[in-house]
């Protein structure tokens, strides 16, 4: 029997099986052939295009969608795949609204962009239904590296490695790999297990070995790696996160937003997955937002994002915080958490109003209060466990425009370096390049 | 509100707008739908002479080429005329006309180019009181094999015969409907012309292959594993309609001759250009076989209001108005200099115009690093290339350098005199002024 809404406390099944696998269905559905080809139509073939400019990887967007106008999803598919390995899941997860779309020339003239997330998705799947890997390892040249996380930036860096003919030891502290897109996103966004199955056709290629359990510190140490491999390629992600500091937070009910993603994504029955009736996210950007959004799909009742800046300073697009919106989710502006109640668990969380001086959050002495029996942090993820040698920059690690460390040898790429977005999209752009001037470097 | 009453040939019709011959006008009950939808006439599908029908084939009869969103713009066809009984046609022409006395009915014809076929049937069809008869000298396949449709239509001498014969043995409106698949549609329009037709009517469809089937490898559409060229017809046809129109229009020995115009008719807009060239009616098959007879409610509206806006009364008050403005190339004023100009206000930023300027064209436009397209004024020769490449309408316009002013191009002032190549220094036919 599932619960209500309005059961209190933290609940399994506040909804029915039905009601969670249509609320965790894909955010958008896939266009069927037709639509592909209408939705492709509308592409101007712009003379070097805003849009390919836009993306992280370059991905040659006109040419792709030209090639879904003449009927060759798969040819599309390779010449994205050719500039991301991970276009599968870019095209799912990708804020196209800050970049291709963005700048489509169509949403300057009508307001309404070719939809080139999706048509990328068109393409990709096709050729992933098809299930081969379309590219092919050129001859071996003797050469190894070592690659630290198996998540976009280390999967696009191990690919384009070994097709270049090098043997790639992939090292994954988790038992699986994929990185944020295996734990980290909103499982509405990777449905039918995409990110694992987008993990098994890469990886398809050969050449590569993949090591879990394997960290960073323990047996594994960045002076070991470097002996024994010809180069060294870091990404280790954000293994972080950004305290609250403010007084209850290490009540039960209070946690990591991305834990909780991390464990809805590996849930294999949403139904026995527990959530709160109120829950409070404080954060504001994609994590604040897939966190609030995944709560209230389970069933909670109540579900505010608090963020201590105005809408426009959230991390969060525009198309994410009304998809918040639309699911449900009350979004909170210029509020910060000041404490935590509740004697063993959290029930009552306390704002207060903030107001921005000379740039700077400050508190406005008005607080109020929101019932609360789950908090989840979203306040941002910190570097964790990198080796000591290297120069840091911005609490990352400082990576030159090729990926080097200062560390001859070693390269990094993804959340863990310096430079770029948190994106998957800018990670397999940073992997790729990376692993490009890896291979310059061992075969110059 | 406009009249759109249509006088041609003396046959009356409430509007210009007829079903030319084609399946939509094979049977009674078509024809019904159609009136009933608002057409003015229509052309009874050909009718051939007394006997066993012709038949068709038993696999498909059409292929087709689409736009965006499977848009049809053309279509092609391999049906025959009429595989129905002539009685039961006759039979049928007569109910209809007696029902709708308002409406034109024209009887389309095929039958041997011998003079007794055409004794025979031609007193059969003045009975049903059909308005006239349309020659279909036109049909490009499985007819012109048997020495009917466009193979009579080919031979001017032909043309003239049989219309001959026609105006001899039947007393009403006889339109020569004429085939596009010539090289030259002034010829057979000047031999309807000498066998005393009342009008010409025309394009019939084009020779055509519409698509090969590359697992078949065959055209489509596809019988058996084989296919055969059909006759081209839709919206991809108007301008190769408009042009013959035209041409018959303004040939001195054809001008004045009454024009039905057929070619992609889809919208009021088509038929007001047909007109403007000088077409008296225009007959429409393709839109009506893509979206139904309920296609001319909005031809009839359009035109109308067009017309109201415009201040014309009648069909009569801009027909043929087009015409004299059509010349032949060398009569184009070569002193008349525009240069293209892009509008930034309007300019999404596509840089197509950039794109097919700079590859295949005159290098004439500039795009800055901030995607800003300007045009080189010394180097554009206002080709009108990038107006039709810009997806948006208006952004580039071609404005005139008025005379005395200097093209930068040429580096010369543009004159105010009319200069046409056949005073042209360059040419050496030029003719002193």
């Amino acid at each position: 029997m599932a619960q209500s809404h309005q059961a209190s406390g933290i609940q399994a099944g506040r909804l029915p099986a039905e009601d969670i696998a249509t609320n965790f269905e894909d955010l958008h559905a896939p266009f069927d052939a037709h639509e592909a080809a209408v939705a492709a139509d509308r592409c101007y073939f712009c003379y070097d295009a805003p849009c390919m400019q836009a993306c992280p990887t370059s991905i040659d967007i006109p040419q792709f969608i030209r090639e879904i106008q003449g009927g060759h999803p798969t040819a599309a598919a390779k010449t994205i795949l050719d500039q991301n390995i991970l276009g599968g899941m870019c095209a799912r997860v990708c804020p196209t609204e800050t970049l291709c779309e963005e700048v489509c020339v169509r949403e300057a003239a009508e307001g309404k962009p070719v939809e080139i997330g999706r048509l990328q998705r068109y393409a990709t799947d096709a050729l992933m239904e098809k299930g081969a890997q379309p590219f092919t390892r050129t001859d071996a040249t003797g050469k190894t590296v070592a690659v630290v996380g198996a998540g976009p930036a280390g999967l696009a860096a191990a690919h384009r490695l070994a097709m270049l003919g090098h043997d790639v030891v992939l090292f994954e502290a988790k038992p699986k790999a994929g990185g944020l897109n295996e734990f980290g996103i909103a499982a509405y966004k990777s449905t039918n297990d995409f990110a694992a199955r987008e993990v098994d056709w890469l990886l398809q290629i050969g050449g590569i070995t993949v090591e879990y359990g394997k960290k960073l510190g323990d047996a594994l140490t960045l002076d070991g790696l470097s002996q024994d491999y010809d180069a060294v390629f870091l990404s280790i992600g954000l293994g972080g996160v950004n305290a609250l500091r403010t007084s209850g937070e290490d009540v039960a009910g209070v946690a990591d937003a991305v834990d909780f993603i991390a464990e809805l994504r590996q849930s294999a029955d949403l139904t026995s997955l527990p959530v709160g009736r109120n829950i409070v996210v404080i954060g504001g950007g994609m994590t604040a937002v897939d966190a609030a959004v995944q709560s209230k799909l389970l069933g909670a009742e109540n579900v505010t994002i608090a963020y201590r800046r105005g809408r426009d300073a959230m991390g969060a697009s525009r198309y994410e915080q009304d998809l918040a919106a639309s699911k449900g989710v009350k979004l909170m502006f210029n509020v910060m958490p000041k404490a935590i109640h509740g004697d063993s668990a959290a029930c009552e969380i306390e704002l207060e109003y903030t107001e921005i001086v000379d740039g700077r959050v400050t508190g406005t002495g008005e607080t109020l209060r929101l019932s609360a029996d789950q908090v989840y942090k979203a306040i941002g993820q910190t570097l964790e466990g990198q080796p000591s040698a290297l120069d840091l920059e911005g609490g990352k690690i400082k990576v030159d425009e090729a990926g080097r460390t200062s560390v001859a040898g070693v390269w990094a790429g993804g959340d863990c370096a310096s430079g770029g977005e948190d994106l998957t999209v800018t990670a397999v752009a940073e992997g790729r390049d990376a692993a490009m001037d890896i291979h310059a470097s061992l075969m110059g | 509100m406009a009249d759109l009453t249509t006088d041609f040939l003396g046959i009356k019709s409430p509007n210009p707008f007829w079903l030319a011959s084609a399946p939509p006008t094979d049977k009674e009950y078509n024809v019904r739908r159609a009136f009933e939808a608002g057409w003015g006439g229509v052309v009874w599908k050909t009718l051939g002479a007394e006997g066993p029908p012709v038949v068709n084939v038993n696999g498909p009869r059409y292929g087709a080429i689409w736009g965006a969103d499977r848009r049809l713009l053309g279509l092609n066809n391999i049906e025959l005329i009429t595989d129905r009984p002539l009685e039961v046609n006759l039979e049928e022409m007569t109910r209809v006309k007696k029902d709708y006395p308002d409406r034109a009915l024209i009887a389309s014809i095929m039958v041997p180019c011998e003079k007794e076929a055409w004794q025979k049937i031609l007193p059969r069809v003045a009975e049903t009181n059909a308005d006239g008869i349309e020659l279909n000298f036109g049909c490009p396949h499985g007819m012109a094999e048997r020495g009917m449709g466009s193979a009579v239509g080919q031979v001017p001498e032909y043309i003239q015969m049989v219309t001959e014969w026609c105006k001899q043995y039947y007393d009403r409106p006889v339109i020569v409907k004429l085939t596009p698949n010539i090289t030259d549609v002034r010829y057979p329009a000047r031999a309807a012309n000498a066998g005393n037709a009342d009008a010409v009517s025309l394009i019939n469809t084009i020779n055509s292959i519409t698509s090969v089937n590359l697992d078949a490898m065959a055209p489509e559409p596809t019988i058996g594993g084989k296919g055969t060229h059909g006759g081209y017809c839709g919206p991809a046809v108007k301008p190769i309609a408009m042009n013959m129109v035209a041409e018959i229009a303004r040939d001195p020995e054809t001008a004045g001759l009454p024009i039905s115009a057929i070619g992609g008719i889809t919208t009021w807009r088509d038929a007001a250009e047909f007109i403007a060239l000088g077409a008296g009616n225009v007959q429409v098959c393709t839109a009506a076989m893509t979206y139904g007879f309920d296609v001319v409610k909005e031809m009839i509206s359009g035109l109308s209001e067009w017309m109201d806006d415009q201040g014309y009364s009648s069909i009569q008050d801009f027909k043929g108005m087009a015409t004299p403005n059509v010349t032949d190339w060398q009569y184009l004023d070569l002193n008349y200099v525009t240069k293209a100009r892009i509008s930034e206000a309007d300019c999404i930023k596509c840089g197509r115009c950039y794109a097919a300027c700079e590859d295949t064209s005159h290098q004439a436009i500039a795009i800055s690093e901030d995607r800003v397209f300007s045009v080189k004024d010394d180097e554009c020769v206002a080709c009108n290339l990038c107006v039709n490449v810009c997806p948006v309408e208006g952004c580039i316009t071609m404005e005139e350098v008025p005379a005395g002013q200097i093209d930068q191009r040429t580096g010369e002032v543009v004159s105010d005199e009319y200069g046409s190549w056949t005073t042209h220094p360059n040419n050496p036919m030029a003719v002193a002024e």
